[in-house]
């Protein structure tokens, strides 16, 4: 199980999108999954070795890193990306029961695979509402997680076992400043994209309506 | 989803591209991608590590460390060739958007007479004119606007193509001047001037594929207003004899009503 697990179920989904639609895959694709993938990961990789305080105390520097870092940014950026990519499953899972059921009494139940009717036309809109919600809830989550979007170079811990106000120094903050900015950039043009295909939506007309 | 995924996507976009599309996709892939999994990823693997500084002061290291290196050559590469591939889906895109409304056309049975079925029109190779020549041309356009950004970038960052063995640094809370060392500069700067190079190459392959573009057009063009000038002078001559035949015919028919009944 890895990503490519979620790459094979959303390439699915594919057919069964809007252009939109799939113009947000193609972005999920290359600008999240894969960026993740060959550049994110790394530069977290290292995060709690690299992370050094200005004393000897034993203990202080995993309570001060336990204390900034309650969960680690790329580990958030993964939730969000499963998150995100669930509800476009909802749309599989209707396709698949109503063939399920379209073998079972021998007819047609959809013109062709990219026409939205009767019920598919809900499932789709229920999705993108999630998919938007998912979207906008990590965003705010990473804003009061880490109070703001940036990575400071030092950070000033005086918890226990600590014996005082001591310095703490994040490895690369500046890189993980312009890759957490990017997600941010990136997450934003995708609720843009959703808010557009369900303006888009309202305009294909609904045969139950 | 890694490079492999990305391969299988613009490899997509190969059969509707020119033969200097295709060589860059080969340069892309070979000399780009591959070089920076199989060897670039591992010369850089370390580089925080053992990356070390005259001091024994906490935080030194990783302060000079951020301040030399705000975003690393890895990154930086990665980056570049996300960004350099990307224009190339648009040309996918317009391309499965070309093939989904002919085979909407093909089940209102309007092109019936061209396409024996469905499967024939995913098969056709989609040739670069009309509004493809335009989404082609703009997506080698900011192939080149990226490539050349990212080089200017690096060397923004990195004052040069060049990694010194070491380097001064003086920032709170390094005590004093501190030397800091890098690990393996000769062979991260080989590896700089190696990436460097191949980005020139497929540069200069885009600029090539443009100019061909340009110049295919203008060539159909002439081509299209030579064909022009001839076929007006047979028609001004058609009318001139349609214009006699006329007043022959009208002249003959005086001459008959004229006849005393």
């Amino acid at each position: 199980m890895s990503w490519m697990f979620l790459r094979d179920l959303l390439t699915g989904v594919n057919k069964y999108s809007t252009g939109i639609g799939r113009i947000w895959l193609a972005v999920v694709f290359v600008f999240r999954l894969l960026v993740y993938m060959v550049a994110a990961e790394h530069v977290w990789k290292d995060e709690q070795k690299e992370f050094e305080c200005n004393v000897k105390q034993p203990g202080c520097e995993n309570v001060c890193f336990d204390h900034f870092f309650p969960i680690s940014q790329v580990r958030l950026w993964a939730l969000q990306l499963i998150m995100v990519s669930m509800p476009s499953l909802l749309v599989v899972l209707h396709v698949a029961y109503h063939e399920g059921r379209e073998k079972r009494h021998r007819k047609s139940q959809y013109v062709s695979p990219g026409m939205m009717d009767g019920d598919l036309w809900y499932t789709y809109l229920i999705s993108l509402i999630v998919k938007t919600g998912f979207e906008i809830g990590f965003l705010v989550l990473f804003y009061k997680l880490y109070d703001g979007f940036g990575v400071p170079y030092l950070m000033k811990c005086d918890l226990k076992p600590c014996p005082n106000t001591v310095d703490c120094f994040i490895s690369k903050p500046t890189e993980k400043t312009i890759f957490i900015l990017f997600l941010v950039i990136i997450s934003c043009l995708c609720i843009v994209l959703n808010f557009i295909e369900l303006s888009f939506l309202n305009t294909i007309c609904n045969p139950v309506w | 989803m890694d490079w492999g995924t990305l391969h299988t996507f613009i490899g997509g976009v190969n059969k509707h591209s020119t033969s200097i599309g295709k060589v860059w996709i080969t340069v892309i892939f070979i000399f780009r991608v591959m070089i920076l999994v199989v060897a670039a990823q591992e010369v850089w693997g370390d580089e925080q590590e053992d990356f070390v500084c005259n001091t024994l002061q906490p935080g030194c290291k990783n302060v000079c460390y951020d301040h030399f290196f705000p975003v690393s050559h890895i990154r930086l590469w990665a980056l570049q060739l996300i960004f350099v591939s990307t224009p190339a889906l648009l040309v996918a895109m317009h391309v499965a958007y070309y093939r989904h409304e002919t085979a909407r056309k093909f089940r209102r049975g309007e092109k019936r007479n061209e396409f024996k079925d469905l499967e024939d029109i995913k098969k056709q190779k989609v040739r670069i004119e009309g509004s493809l020549w335009w989404t082609y041309t703009s997506s080698i356009f900011f192939r080149i606007i990226f490539e050349a950004s990212f080089m200017y970038v690096f060397y923004f960052l990195y004052n040069g193509y060049h990694l010194p063995w070491v380097l001064k640094c003086g920032i709170d809370p390094c005590p004093n001047l501190v030397d800091c060392f890098i690990s393996r500069p000769t062979e991260k700067t080989v590896f700089t001037i190696f990436m460097i190079s191949a980005s020139v190459i497929c540069m200069l392959l885009n600029v090539a594929e443009l100019c061909y573009l340009l110049l295919k057009v203008c060539f159909r063009r002439s081509k299209r207003t030579q064909t022009q000038r001839n076929h007006p002078n047979h028609t001004l001559k058609e009318s001139k004899q349609n214009e006699m035949n006329e007043l022959i015919s009208d002249s003959g028919q005086n001459a008959i009503t004229g006849f005393p009944s």
